[in-house]
């Protein structure tokens, strides 16, 4: 597990400071380029003048030029040049906006949301937090033009409307090549005008992954707590489907969901063939899930051939499918040419069981989050038994 | 004190269901309700007449697999209308887009003399029998009048090898008319492959030429169902697939079968020889009602019920292959399941509604009349020209297209709308054939109950989804056939 938001270890500031959205360079940078830039310092020499901040990894009695400096806490002494961080006013809290070494950055926009997940790993909160998409506007303009990808969470993003749609532009315009991914519920692009306004973002690099948990809104609404929440948010797809745009449908398996798992991916298969892919997701043992898990726990085990059959009838459909958060031991060996790396590295991590096995390199592994229940039929696999998948390759 | 509410909290708030339009069918153990774009639900008999009553509760596991297929819905849910609309839009999406298989009989003259001929070939010396270069060219004019973006041109006879100087003609006009049109062109040749010569193989290759043949089975069934002179029309054919694949590629020839009342106990030796060719497809056919093989009583030499038995052994013997690891597939069954699993609609031009007749494909024969179907051209030769649209001389493409010879059956035997076919659950995974119902009762609809189409259609329909629904192998299998 890797922090992503700390209190410093101490605070010299001489002046208020005049940014909260840092992008962190080394004492390397040139002159022209240090205005605004946090530098982060190893040694003494590295208090060059220039800099807006200055963050140092050990105590330091206090920068030579009496600027403002930040120590950083033993949990942030990942931070390096390239990394984006958000200091508060008073220098006292510090969040990693950005890691430029991960695949994974996904920038949290809002905590606020109109669902309230039976497993929300973000639990949902009420007061006013546009500050947060203040910082993304902020870290977009940070970010170097060549940034491969960058992924939006929440809360419920749409909830901003069109300043939303304002961040998606400027990601466009400063961020061409990166692979823009943005997490949502679906409901409001039930709104064509708003659909439409997304599409208007006219980003070929920019999908949306949009859940869903059942076949039929009882059982999804009852997931995600909201009633009416299915029929807004099948909508909504479709909307997005006559649009032309890029959909990911995500569907998190737990005992709620995993009965209905083949149902669901029929119906998917039926409904929505257009999406371009299909994530079949391993809960997360966090947040609300945590709270819930008596109510959400299941051995992957124990849904073991309904998840073959729901991969197959999406599959032969010729609906890209994914199976994520699922460890290769726990799968059918048909699926493995299914099952990605999709656990965010800074929460990824394996069992003692996992040394020995001869497929580790190529599994997922677990959710730092998994110590709270891990299926009891974890098992290494021999190295000698790891050949390649006995059967069907993805068709699509 | 959880901030979380129940799954009951989620129930309808009242039982005020809409029923959306569905068709239903009693099989033995249960009630099939299929609706409009072909999704099923099997439902027991007191569970349909909850559904029938209007008795059904706010919530169940029956309203649960209702709504899943939307089949009910709550009066203030949107969703299910416009899933339902989506998927309808995508079913008749290419209607627009007519006429996408353009067959040219080049000559109907053919060296082989098979009793079962639907074609009524002349003998091979006649060579007014053969389509002229002014006709092609008309025909061609034509083609490239049609609308779709994909064009087929299919070589047939009588045997097209024996006018192979015209093939020749025609691909390398219709690929200079192309150069300009960019439309997706393709060709291909119905051959026995008795008269292949390496030239004809240059020529496939490249022109990108498929070949499609005629395989009835083992040796000595093919070459008593398949008369040649010198009795070798099999070794002839067997040699040919093995040429083709290895100067075209494995995957640019297929096989027909044709069944007789030879074949009928046959069906795992006919399968047998498929795979030992090396073929992945074969197509267990049915015999249909027209040419020589209503003359010599080929087609009442047995019935729809045989046939189905022997379809059911052979799909049976098929799909024990597959799970011995041959990947060989019934192409009957893979029409079918497409339209039943997905929302894509094959271009099969005998199982789709409205017919494919014109508007799926289109006929000109070696004289130039243009037929609405090759067995509307099967029937002319018998001498009922009910499906002849005009002359590729004389009509114009309007003529052609909006004559009454075309959209009187077109319209007539929409299945949607036609007598006993719009009652039907399996209506959305059939067709309309009112070439074979206008030959075997004399008008376009036909008269169901006693349909051979529609006796042997349901038979398979109910067949594949028997085994879909019990059988995990057979459906791992369909499933990858859909996806074909």
């Amino acid at each position: 597990m890797i922090a992503l938001r700390a209190r410093a270890a101490n605070v010299q500031l001489s002046a208020p400071l005049d940014r909260t959205v840092w992008l962190l360079t080394d004492a390397t940078t040139a002159t022209a380029q240090r205005k605004g830039r946090a530098c982060v310092v190893r040694d003494d020499d590295d208090f060059r003048d220039g800099y807006g901040l200055y963050l140092t990894h050990d105590p330091l009695a206090r920068s030579p030029n009496g600027a403002n400096t930040l120590q950083l806490p033993p949990l942030l002494r990942h931070l390096e040049a390239g990394d984006v961080i958000s200091v508060s006013e008073d220098g006292q809290q510090i969040r990693v906006l950005w890691r430029h070494r991960s695949h994974h950055n996904h920038i949290l926009l809002t905590e606020r949301c109109d669902h309230y997940c039976l497993m929300c790993s973000q639990p949902p909160k009420r007061g006013a937090d546009d500050w947060l998409l203040r910082d993304a506007f902020e870290l977009i303009r940070l970010l170097p033009r060549t940034t491969p990808g960058i992924g939006f969470t929440g809360g419920e993003p749409t909830l901003y409307g069109d300043d939303l749609l304002r961040l998606l532009k400027l990601c466009r315009n400063l961020l061409p090549f990166a692979a823009v991914h943005i997490l949502s519920n679906g409901r409001r692009f039930s709104d064509f005008s708003f659909a439409a306004g997304w599409a208007a973002v006219e980003n070929a690099n920019m999908m949306v992954g949009i859940p869903i948990y059942g076949a039929e809104p009882s059982l999804h609404d009852y997931v995600v707590q909201a009633r009416g929440a299915f029929d807004d948010t099948v909508r909504g797809i479709l909307n997005l489907g006559q649009l032309r745009q890029r959909i990911e449908v995500r569907v998190v398996i737990h005992k709620q969901t995993a009965p209905r798992l083949v149902e669901i991916a029929e119906f998917i298969a039926r409904n929505l063939p257009f999406v371009e892919q299909v994530a079949l997701m391993g809960l997360e043992v966090t947040g609300f899930a945590r709270a819930n898990l008596d109510d959400l726990w299941i051995d992957p085990v124990d849904y073991r051939d309904d998840l073959v059959e729901a991969v197959r009838r999406l599959d032969r459909r010729r609906v890209r499918t994914m199976v994520y958060n699922h460890q290769l031991c726990l799968l059918d060996r048909e699926l493995w040419p299914f099952a990605g790396k999709s656990i965010s590295d800074w929460k990824n991590e394996y069992h003692p069981e996992c040394l020995k096995c001869g497929a580790a390199h190529e599994c997922g592994g677990f959710f730092h989050s998994s110590k709270y229940r891990v299926s009891p039929h974890i098992k290494a696999i021999p190295p000698d038994e790891v050949a390649a998948p006995k059967a069907l390759l993805p068709l699509s | 004190m959880s901030k979380f509410q129940a799954p009951e909290a989620f129930s309808p708030s009242s039982a005020s269901w809409k029923l959306l339009p569905f068709r239903f069918e009693r099989l033995n153990s249960h009630v099939l309700l299929t609706n409009m774009v072909g999704e099923r639900v099997a439902v027991s008999e007191s569970d349909f007449a909850q559904i029938a009553d209007d008795g059904l509760p706010a919530d169940s596991e029956l309203v649960r697999r209702l709504r899943a297929a939307q089949i009910i819905m709550q009066p203030d849910e949107k969703a299910p209308l416009e899933l339902l609309a989506l998927k309808t839009r995508t079913r008749y999406r290419t209607l627009p887009e007519s006429t996408g298989l353009h067959i040219f009989v080049v000559s109907l003259r053919c060296e082989h003399a098979c009793p079962y001929c639907q074609v009524s070939r002349q003998s091979s010396d006649t060579d007014r029998f053969d389509m002229s270069t002014e006709t092609a060219r008309r025909a061609l004019d034509l083609t490239f009048r049609s609308p779709s973006q994909s064009l087929k041109i299919e070589f047939q006879g009588g045997e097209p090898l024996l006018n192979f100087p015209l093939i020749r003609e025609i691909v390398v006009e219709a690929e200079r008319r192309n150069a300009q049109l960019g439309r997706d062109l393709s060709f291909v040749i119905a051959t026995n492959l008795a008269l292949l010569t390496d030239e004809v193989l240059d020529f496939c290759a490249d022109h990108d030429i498929y070949i499609s043949t005629s395989l009835d089975g083992p040796a000595e069934l093919h070459n008593k169902n398949r008369p040649r002179p010198g009795r070798d029309s099999w070794e002839r054919a067997v040699d040919g697939i093995r040429r083709v694949r290895e100067a075209l590629g494995a995957d640019r020839v297929a096989a027909l079968m044709t069944t007789t009342a030879r074949s009928l106990d046959r069906v795992s030796d006919i399968v047998d020889c498929y795979v030992e060719q090396g073929l992945t497809e074969i197509f267990l056919r049915p015999l249909s009602p027209y040419g020589f093989a209503v003359k010599t009583k080929a087609y009442s030499a047995y019935g729809t019920d045989r046939w189905l038995a022997f379809y059911e052994e052979g799909l049976n013997y098929i799909l024990e292959l597959n799970r011995k690891g041959v990947g060989l597939t019934e192409r009957f069954a893979a029409i079918i399941l497409k339209k039943m699993l997905t929302n894509e609609v094959p271009r099969y031009v005998d199982l789709v509604s409205p017919s494919g007749i014109g508007i799926g494909a289109l006929v000109y024969n070696y004289d130039g009349d243009v037929y609405a179907s090759d067995e509307g051209r099967m029937l002319a030769e018998m001498g009922d020209e009910t499906f002849r649209l005009g002359n590729v001389h004389t009509a114009s493409y309007a003529d052609i297209m909006l004559s009454d010879s075309l959209l009187q059956p077109l319209e007539e035997s929409f299945a949607a709308s036609a007598p006993m076919c719009s009652d039907c659950a399996f209506e959305p995974y059939c067709g309309s054939d009112p070439v074979y119902h206008y030959a075997t009762t004399g008008d376009f609809v036909g008269r169901k109950p006693l349909s051979g189409f529609c006796r042997r259609n349901m038979g398979v329909f109910k067949l594949l989804i028997d085994k879909y629904e019990t059988d995990p192998h057979a459906r791992a299998v369909f499933l990858d056939w859909a996806g074909r």
